[in-house]
């Protein structure tokens, strides 16, 4: 029972910890280390510029995706070595999050399904951030359901003729480049006739729309295609086999998105510490310390399970379905956090502006963003029927629609 | 980083796990439950035979001085087991009591029989209701020549019908300021005339307790004068970690109950378990569990390394591990349906020994409170 890292480890951490103190934009510091959730917003720039530059410099010195094969840009790193890699990254990581999907589930796909001379073309730059990849897998009708998606892909000659809707595509208008998961035969069981492929963004027959999201921002996108032709030699799969392919994505989604996220707490308790509520520090009141520290063994449980889930991959394990409970249980708090520290700031706690509000009105904008963190990338309800049904063994849902053709499956339309 | 118990360390924990299985399967628990004996005496004493009740005593003292990671271990088997032995009591406080505050003469005298399983050891500090304040703590002593003489009346002391000594916090007269009494502690043979156990009902029988009266009980200094309430609060840092685990090995049990009654149960044609109100909750369940885990191997490290965050580690590891042990005990009740609300069905063991186990140390409100100081207290240095 220890934290220390073995000599190899410490030896590449060692490393790691010099590149960075030399390498890093260190100017940028204090601006990643206070960004709220999601996408960092820099006041001295644009950050997809900023992070394109961090990512560059990465895979220039060889920490870009640096698990990742040589050839495809990385160095062939260890588990281990990567995750001591993301500690010590620490805050510069938040400049990576315009390629988080690309690196983390894109990439994986690619490698697992596409042909060898795509691997070697399309890799290297999305390790080294010069091309974005975005995922286009949910549509309006298929979000946990996601196996019930509509949009076509239908074959002619050499080609595939694309026509469809895609939602809540991350960073779609600064792709470069997409993987597509569509239906090409609506006569067999929904699992069975998928057919997965990756897309140039700036094709013809492509439009792509932000969705205004509850906090104003935009990170979201719809995309259409409308008569998108894509090569055949673009299929990642076989014809048929896209929902096993989606599976290599989606695992990984849950890995990386799970890993080490923030529940909030930490600065909840910086707030309480410093806030006077008018009777007073808000943390010398025991109903307050009470509070927090549900949320405080939540955080702390996260960050040991994280701490257990590092071990196992020191010995040689592969993390599993037990992962999910990072998000599910970040999502929830970070909500509850944010009401909270509203609920302190008594009724001024309603206002947004960061020039008067506490902590820069940063839990303000918490309470509008939490919710989709418990919707992205796998609802807090999908998370639960993982953990139900992979790591406690109950059984599969019973589903209407099971075996039964896509074209047969009963819609709101077809009741 | 190897944020894990060693192989060895779950070889024993497997091995506790076959013993108890045999020596303490559910028929074992129901003999105190259904009140034949007080606790599973014969258990007691294999245990310390086989080393598992020394596992954190120092060989100097009789015990096998393997360490705190092993004694968690053991402590967590316990409580899967709902096993009623006065481990709490015995181990977990009286010996770290001895081993905190005891002199020489007084570790060598009591610490080889609480390892052997012959002496048993508790704590008796409560009076009332509420809070344990200095006020609240009306027992004295008084010296008597040579002697000191302890007269009080303390309530629902752990295993107080069974303890052969205690552990005892009193008024000492010669440190008495009327307006803030000072706190001191005792070790009192409990097998003496001027002692009164009376047995009392509890919601878990399965662990007896006790009122302890004393009447010019003859009582031995522990530690320095005054520095009573100083102790418990040490002494219960290393006692909650312990406690934890016992929780953590509870919940994991009554999780596990759940999950099998739901695979197994019919209803609407299914297995219960494939109807996501059963498999949400039960994955709730998992969940509270896996950061009770986590957060007690968090105290398991700090416990055994003596590490400056010990009282943060032990009040988070109890804060969750109670929590996850109540949310755990609870739902498992609710998952087996009216068979739960048996006398027949084990669920209402865990359900009585999760809520035994949430106060036996002070409240949880108390140890959320504690986290929370802790952590402001870290965050200001």
């Amino acid at each position: 029972m220890n934290f220390s890292d073995t000599p190899q480890e410490a030896a590449f951490r060692a490393q790691a910890r010099e590149w960075i103190a030399a390498n890093a934009p260190h100017e940028l510091r204090e601006q990643l280390a206070t960004a709220g959730l999601g996408q960092p917003v820099l006041r001295t720039g644009d950050v997809l510029q900023a992070g394109k530059a961090w990512q560059k410099r990465k895979q220039e010195g060889g920490w870009a995706c640096l698990h990742w094969p040589t050839e495809f840009g990385g160095r062939g790193a260890t588990p281990i070595e990567r995750v001591i890699w993301q500690q010590e990254e620490g805050v510069f990581s938040k400049l990576s999050s315009p390629f988080g999907i690309g690196q983390g589930m894109c990439g994986p796909t690619l490698m697992a399904h596409a042909q060898e001379r795509h691997k070697l073309r399309y890799l290297p730059p999305l390790a080294s951030g010069e091309e974005v990849w975005c995922q286009l897998f949910s549509e309006p009708v298929a979000g946990s359901d996601l196996a019930g998606l509509r949009t076509r892909a239908v074959r002619d000659g050499d080609e595939w003729v694309i026509n469809g809707q895609k939602i809540w595509t991350s960073g779609a208008h600064y792709s470069n480049f997409g993987i597509l998961l569509t239906r090409t035969d609506s006569t067999v069981a929904k699992h069975d006739g998928l057919t997965m492929f990756f897309i140039d963004m700036k094709s013809p027959g492509v439009e792509i729309r932000p969705i205004k999201q509850v906090n104003g921002q935009s990170g979201f996108n719809e995309v259409f295609f409308t008569d998108l032709r894509v090569p055949d030699h673009q299929r990642l799969g076989e014809v048929g086999q896209g929902w096993k392919v989606s599976l290599t994505t989606l695992m990984n989604e849950r890995l990386s998105i799970g890993a080490g996220m923030s529940t909030g707490f930490a600065e909840l308790l910086d707030l309480c510490c410093t806030f006077e509520t008018g009777e007073g520090l808000a943390i010398e009141d025991p109903a307050v310390r009470s509070k927090l520290a549900t949320w405080a063994v939540r955080t702390s449980g996260l960050r040991y399970t994280g701490y257990r889930a590092i071990s196992a991959l020191s010995r040689g394990e592969t993390p599993g379905p037990e992962n999910s409970i990072g998000k599910l249980v970040a999502g929830q708090t970070l909500q509850e956090i944010a009401m909270f520290a509203l609920d302190l700031q008594g009724q001024a706690g309603i206002l947004m502006d960061p020039a008067r509000v506490e902590a820069s009105a940063r839990f303000q904008a918490m309470l509008l963003r939490s919710p989709a963190t418990r919707i992205e990338g796998g609802t807090d309800e999908i998370l639960r029927n993982i953990i139900a049904e992979r790591v406690l063994g109950l059984p599969a849902d019973m589903r209407a629609d099971r075996g039964m053709p896509f074209d047969k499956i009963p819609t709101r339309t077809s009741r | 980083m190897e944020f894990e118990f060693s192989a060895e360390q779950q070889q024993l924990k497997d091995q506790v796990r076959r013993f108890l299985a045999d020596r303490c399967d559910r028929n074992a628990v129901r003999a105190v439950l259904e009140g034949e004996q007080p606790f599973d005496r014969p258990l007691w004493k294999a245990m310390g035979e086989l080393g598992y009740l020394g596992a954190s005593i120092p060989e100097a003292y009789g015990g096998l001085g393997a360490g705190y990671l092993e004694a968690c271990v053991i402590a967590e088997e316990l409580g899967r087991a709902v096993a009623p032995v006065p481990f709490g009591s015995s181990i977990a406080l009286a010996a770290e009591f001895l081993l905190m505050a005891g002199t020489e003469a007084q570790k060598q005298k009591y610490l080889p029989r609480v390892a052997s399983g012959e002496s048993i050891g508790t704590l008796a500090l409560v009076e009332g209701t509420g809070r344990v304040t200095p006020a609240s703590i009306a027992a004295s002593v008084v010296r008597v020549g040579e002697h000191h003489s302890l007269t009080g009346c303390k309530t629902a002391v752990a295993d107080g019908d069974i303890a052969d000594f205690a552990v005892v916090a009193a008024r000492d007269a010669s440190q008495v300021s009327a307006s803030s009494p000072r706190i001191s502690l005792f070790l009192v043979d409990l097998q003496q005339a001027g002692v009164k156990r009376s047995p009392l009902a509890t919601i878990d029988p399965t662990r007896s307790h006790a009122q302890l009266d004393f009447d010019k009980a003859m009582a031995e200094p522990l530690g320095e004068p005054g520095a009573g309430l100083a102790i418990i609060e040490q002494v219960f840092d290393r006692a909650a970690i312990l406690t934890a685990f016992e929780q953590l090995g509870g919940a994991d049990r009554a999780l596990e109950m759940a999950r099998d009654y739901a695979l197994e149960r019919f209803a609407f044609g299914r297995p219960i378990g494939s109807l996501q109100a059963i498999k949400h909750m039960l994955a709730d369940m998992y969940v509270s569990a896996t950061l009770a885990r986590s957060n007690c191997y968090y105290g398991a490290w700090a416990l055994s390394t003596d590490a400056p965050e010990l009282s943060t580690a032990a009040a988070t590891a109890r804060v969750s591990a109670t929590q996850a042990y109540q949310h755990c005990s609870r739902n498992n009740i609710q998952v087996h349906g009216g068979m739960g609300f048996t006398w027949q069905f084990d669920c209402h063991l865990y359900y009585r020994r999760s809520n035994l186990l949430a106060v036996s140390l002070g409240p949880l409100s108390g140890w959320e409170d504690r986290l929370i100081k802790r952590l402001s207290e870290q965050r200001a240095a």
